[in-house]
């Protein structure tokens, strides 16, 4: 009966745990196999080594491909939150016509399947003849970013209290002056969510970028390609750390926030 | 992340716009001040324009194109041909459907995933909130690729999972998992977790739980409360939540490609494949035309019917 009535009460929190469980078996076996003993297929065990955690680019092509994901992801990141940012503004802070249109130009990308996106795309740079490559790959990768970068901080805008910056304005503050030192510092961290989330898009996208990338490698497209004929384990130790560095980076930035919220 | 969060709740048409209200104490300047917003959107609504609106009308154009008799392959011309549509469709109108129909499946199983947990990271936390929420998108700081292939590997037919199930005879001696639909479902489900949970959270954070106690009060069991007050305040997130899995679910090729067969094709491997192998450009534009078309009339539907317009 205790145990029943236990149970009832828990019931959600049991489900919980389940659910992570589910979201984190996946995980558990990028991180197992990164420790796997493999030759050329990772596929089944073999056995445990440390091997491929001190040579993580021991297998062919694996850290050329990365190196070239990290170049895209940080330019496209850079060029997708300073023109998201600005329509953030524009359409958070500003009164114009076509709103409408804005509006809807920057939700479509978001409903569009990436299939369409990285087809159409790839039907343009063929009718005009353009070579694919890098290039083509960090303008659709800031196309698709520009989208969330927008929401990201439009959220953030339409979140600050106005009276702050009228306060600056009541004490001599110019434009400028309130801009840079009340309204950017406030909309940062929205800034920053943005910039974040267009980095992992684009970290991680292979769909558009297998579409627009002719012969240049980028670390999803070689777990891609290695995928057919064996996936080499250092990809498993790549995604491993990429994930222990993203997940330690979001639990400081979080332990730096609240601290400021507990000083102030 | 917070991009989902962003739709799901919506935005604030009525905004306060106190840079207006002060453009009139400066009326020295009233020519530049109606033109920043011009300024501001320039140059990122003309990367949109060039890089995604002028894609989509060249594959409009493209959709219509056919060979000519006798040019080499991958060259095509503008004939106007629309029977192009109606010859893509009548062949590939199964595909279509089961794109839809896993897309559809995937959105519910996710939703019956997603909603319990959203609630109890939202009422039943404490202060584990936080950490809880980094929890649910920390799954997706690995690649996309690499997930799909673990899946490949848990689904696999030595592994435990097939073995638990043909022991309790779940699965006869010789069934898998690996290659068929329903692992193609669940790879589609698992891929897009994230993008349920997290507008489901965000509009169950700001239901009031006074009206919770309130229900309570008012002699409502659990389940009524439920029933009555917490879902229907937090279907704005509902409806954000099926959405952001429905669309990239059902464009979705990779989870087919790698968890599938040959009878689990869907349109985004057609596309993929006369795109980039066949060269059969009109096929593809005719695919992904129908694709984005058919996606954005069911969007519109959903949107009207759930009542919730704010949401674009």
């Amino acid at each position: 009966m205790k145990a029943r009535r236990w149970l009832g009460r828990n019931a959600i929190r049991i489900y919980a745990v389940v659910a992570f469980a589910y979201l984190f078996v996946p995980v558990a076996y990028t991180l197992a196999f990164s420790f796997n003993d493999s030759g050329k297929s990772n596929i089944s065990w073999k056995g445990f080594t440390l091997d491929k955690w001190k040579n993580p680019c021991g297998a062919p092509d694996v850290c050329p491909a990365l190196a070239n994901s990290l170049k895209i992801g940080v330019l496209a990141t850079l060029v997708a939150t300073v023109l998201g940012t600005m329509i953030a503004f524009a359409l958070a802070r500003h009164r114009f016509r076509g709103r409408t249109a804005t509006n809807l130009t920057i939700f479509l990308p978001m409903a569009t399947p990436e299939v369409v996106l990285g087809a159409s795309l790839l039907a343009l740079f063929l009718n005009l003849g353009v070579n694919l490559g890098f290039g083509t790959i960090v303008i659709a990768h800031v196309m698709f970013c520009i989208s969330f970068v927008v929401v990201t901080v439009k959220a953030r805008i339409a979140g600050l209290d106005p009276r702050l910056e009228q306060a600056a304005m009541d004490l001599y503050a110019d434009e400028w002056q309130t801009f840079r030192r009340i309204t950017l510092p406030l909309v940062a961290p929205g800034i920053a969510a943005g910039a974040l989330l267009a980095f992992s898009l684009s970290f991680d996208d292979f769909i558009i970028t297998n579409f627009n990338s002719g012969a240049e490698n980028t670390f999803p497209k070689f777990v891609w390609v290695s995928s057919l004929r064996g996936i080499p384990a250092q990809a498993n130790v790549i995604a491993s750390a990429m994930f222990f560095i993203a997940l330690l980076s979001v639990l400081f930035g979080q332990a730096v926030t609240s601290r400021k919220k507990q000083k102030g | 992340m917070s991009a989902a969060q962003g739709i799901g709740i919506g935005e604030r048409q009525t905004l306060e716009d106190p840079q207006h209200d002060r453009g009139s104490t400066a009326p020295s300047q009233p020519g530049r001040r109606r033109l920043t917003p011009y300024l501001l959107l320039l140059p990122g609504m003309a990367w949109l324009t060039i890089f995604f609106i002028v894609p989509l009308v060249t594959l409009l154009s493209t959709s219509t194109q056919t060979r000519p008799d006798g040019a080499e392959i991958g060259v095509y011309t503008q004939t106007w041909r629309f029977a192009n549509y109606t010859d893509t469709l009548d062949e590939y109108l199964t595909v279509f459907g089961r794109s839809f129909f896993y897309a559809l499946i995937a959105t519910v199983l996710a939703l019956a995933i997603s909603y319990p947990l959203a609630y109890a990271i939202a009422f039943k936390s404490g202060r584990w909130r936080n950490l809880l929420l980094v929890l649910v998108v920390a799954p997706f700081f690995v690649s996309f690729l690499l997930r799909t292939i673990a899946w490949k590997q848990i689904l696999a037919d030595q592994a435990w999972v097939a073995d638990a199930l043909r022991t309790v005879h779940l699965l006869g001696p010789d069934g898998r998992i690996i290659n068929t639909a329903p692992a193609v479902v669940i790879g589609i489900t698992y891929n897009f977790l994230p993008f349920m949970i997290l507008p489901i959270y965000a509009s169950l954070e700001r239901v009031d739980p006074r009206l919770m106690e309130a229900a309570g009060d008012l002699y409502a069991s659990a389940l009524t409360t439920l029933r009555k007050v917490t879902i229907p305040l937090s279907l704005p997130g509902v409806v954000a939540g099926t959405l952001l899995t429905f669309i990239p679910a059902a464009g979705d090729y990779i989870n087919s490609a790698l968890l599938g067969n040959r009878d689990t094709t869907m349109v985004g491997n057609v596309i993929d494949s006369r795109f980039l192998r066949v060269v059969d450009y009109p096929t593809a534009a005719v695919l992904s035309v129908s694709l984005m078309l058919s996606i954005l009339l069911l969007v519109a539907i959903y949107i009207r019917r759930s009542g919730t317009e704010e949401l674009v």
